[in-house]
């Protein structure tokens, strides 16, 4: 199990579903062809011209081709493709190179690569279709070199498909009876591996950045939610597959999560910017459970300016105008390290001034961070509460507090990730309005288990029981408190089954990446508060992690019957 | 030169899909189109029929821009264009 578990590729889940099969790599990309290269040997400038534009013309016809086989958005994608192969301000451009003396090969190269460039500039949408313009640059190169154009490998058996991101051409003519599920090392949400996986219905990982070390033909396991590719797979792994190609369509969630008694459990969007905000409010979020504020600052070398920062947090609030927002103040330090914050010589950052302790070593910025979404939430009706990340003692719940009171944020509260919070979340909770568990930090901080490390990935589960002792101490804390709001936000919310054993611990909230939201609503709709709580003592009283998901979800028919 | 202004419908901005659907229809037309955000000079106006310029442009929702023609049918040509640009692609 731990050398399973060791072995296990880590991405995005851009695309639900479960399914094993062997891996296929795309070809490697095409090599560049050298910079600035001199006309072929006794080849003039006009031959060299005829030949690019013969090549260019090629490639059009062919994606032309494939555009009307094709349906749907993949038509569309491979048309504007074909366009772009035939564009006359590229082969203007290229053609020009060509005049001073460069071969057709080099010159569509960097006549692309201008375009490209000037693509990724525009950022957002079109800095991701600048893959395309590349795509469409390697197809005219393999063209003029008579290799065969890049694509996806012909196989009868259908497979995984791996690659380092896929391009819309690739994509386009995917037949989803042989790919069975998509994994790249690259791309993001938006890009276009997510958007064609999602509307031909496949499985799909992105990011998933050490999945080149997957053997070619190697069996693997691809979960679309967790973003989890396992080599090797098991019966675990086999049985989680079939009942997924067993699966009845999940119904959309309808925006009140509760248990089939009616009790009331928030189900909240973990979101880190304006979009996913939007994005979230349309899947019926009832609100954001964390809003992550290091996307105003990641990347940087020094703090934004409070009008930016006020503009940021106010396309968030827009989109959950009457509703709750909260607010995580920065977390810097660790794997988020920030120049002008953080000091990058600690020998263990994990365990380093992170969170909501760069405040005693840099003070100010946490002040004028508050102040910024102070002013934000004025312009809104959004509900906006605030809360500190790494709090470990009721001192610091108690300066932070005073910190979002002098801002004029009436409601603030911490983050549970460092065992200690969750000891003393009552005297916490004596000192602020609320606290939210963050799974993903406690559950490395209980059991001293670097989250980083693949080879302890046994250990750096949520389903430790220890862990879920922790969350027990905190619900209780928060109860002899007066029943001060507890939520939790990290990676457990969006597994429907320890969403359960959360609720049957005392959690009233849970805050997941939207995409979770109907598979987690439907699974609490099919248990009551007193399963809950007996499926949570299961949990707690269980040997293992392991056994203590397995116990759980042996008592809940909905993950079968939904492929969960 | 016959000159016509037109704003973006499209909610996610002149990208690859309503770009391609213009740069077609530019093609198609008797004579030769340019497009450029309002206010640029006219020397860097674009080819309409590249689609690569047209998404260079980096158009979004609401963004207006400049369609010029000269020639024969140049009106009827800017309006057609025109047209295309005020539709929503996006819409399904």
């Amino acid at each position: 199990m731990s050398r399973q578990q060791s072995q296990i590729v880590h991405g995005v889940g851009v695309s639900a579903g479960r399914v094993i099969g062997p891996v296929r790599r795309m070809p490697a990309p095409l090599a560049a062809p050298p910079e600035g290269a001199p006309l072929p040997e006794g080849s003039s400038v006009e031959e060299e011209t005829a030949r690019l534009a013969e090549a260019t013309g090629q490639v059009a016809q062919r994606l032309k081709e494939r555009a009307a086989l094709a349906t749907g958005d993949a038509r569309a994608v491979l048309k504007a493709t074909a366009l772009m192969a035939a564009d006359k301000t590229l082969l203007k451009s290229a053609s020009a190179l060509v005049a001073s003396g460069t071969c057709a090969e080099s010159a569509i190269w960097e006549a692309a690569d201008a375009v490209a460039t000037q693509l990724s500039a525009l950022g957002g949408y079109m800095a991701e279709r600048a893959t395309d313009v590349l795509d469409v640059r390697a197809r005219i190169v393999a063209e003029l070199r008579g290799e065969p154009a890049p694509g996806i490998p012909d196989e009868r058996q259908p497979f995984v498909l791996l690659a380092e991101d896929l391009a819309p051409a690739d994509t386009a003519t995917l037949d989803p009876s042989r790919v069975l599920a998509l994994v790249t090392a690259e791309g993001g949400p938006q890009s276009h591996t997510a958007i064609i996986a999602r509307s031909l219905g496949l499985p799909a990982v992105v990011a998933a950045r050490d999945s080149q070390r997957l053997a070619e033909g190697q069996e693997v396991f691809v979960d679309g939610v967790s973003g989890q590719v396992i080599p090797d797979p098991g019966q675990a792994q086999r049985q989680l597959s079939e009942a997924y190609a067993r699966r009845e369509p999940l119904p959309a969630f309808d925006g009140a999560g509760r248990l089939g008694d009616g009790t009331a459990v928030a189900l909240l969007a973990n979101v880190g910017s304006g979009s996913d905000a939007r994005s979230a409010a349309a899947a019926g979020a009832e609100g954001v459970g964390l809003l992550r504020t290091e996307f105003c600052f990641l990347g940087r070398d020094s703090e934004p300016e409070h009008a930016e920062q006020v503009a940021a947090y106010q396309a968030v609030f827009q989109a959950f105008e009457g509703r709750k927002v909260v607010v995580r103040t920065l977390d810097a330090g660790a794997d988020k390290p920030l120049p002008f914050l953080t000091d990058a010589a600690e020998p263990n950052p994990a365990l380093g001034v992170r969170g909501y302790r760069t405040d005693a070593s840099v003070p100010g910025v946490l002040a004028r961070q508050l102040a910024a979404i102070a002013e934000a939430s004025r312009s809104s009706t959004a509900q906006v509460w605030v809360m500190a990340p790494m709090v470990s003692t009721a001192r610091e719940a108690a300066d932070f507090a005073a910190l979002a009171a002098q801002a004029g944020l009436d409601t603030s509260g911490v983050m549970v990730e460092v065992p200690s919070a969750a000891l003393l979340a009552a005297p916490i909770l004596q000192r602020c309005d609320f606290v939210s568990i963050g799974t993903n930090d406690l559950t490395q901080y209980t059991m001293a288990a670097d989250r980083q490390l693949g080879a302890l990935a046994a250990l750096n589960d949520p389903w430790q029981p220890a862990v879920l002792h922790l969350v027990q101490a905190t619900a209780q804390g928060a109860r002899s408190s007066g029943g001060k709001p507890v939520g939790v936000c990290g990676e457990a919310a969006a597994d429907p089954a320890l969403a359960v054993v959360l609720v049957g611990l005392g959690v009233a909230s849970l805050s997941m990446n939207q995409r979770a939201l109907p598979a987690v609503a439907q699974v609490l709709r099919g248990v009551d508060s007193h399963t809950a709580r007996r499926l949570a003592q299961l949990a707690l009283h269980a040997a293992s992690a392991a056994e203590a998901r397995q116990l759980v979800r042996a008592e809940l028919p909905d993950l079968q019957r939904f492929g969960l | 030169m016959a000159e016509r202004i037109a704003t973006i419908a499209s909610r996610v901005g002149l990208h690859a899909r309503p770009a391609a659907i213009f740069a077609e229809a530019a093609a198609e037309q008797p004579v030769e189109v340019t497009i450029a955000l309002e206010g640029e000079p006219i020397e860097e106006a674009l080819d309409a029929t590249s689609i690569l310029s047209l998404m260079g442009l980096g158009a979004e929702h609401g963004t207006r821009v400049v369609l010029r023609a000269e020639g024969e049918g140049a009106e009827q040509a800017l309006e057609t264009l025109a047209a295309v640009l005020e539709t929503d692609h996006d819409a399904q």
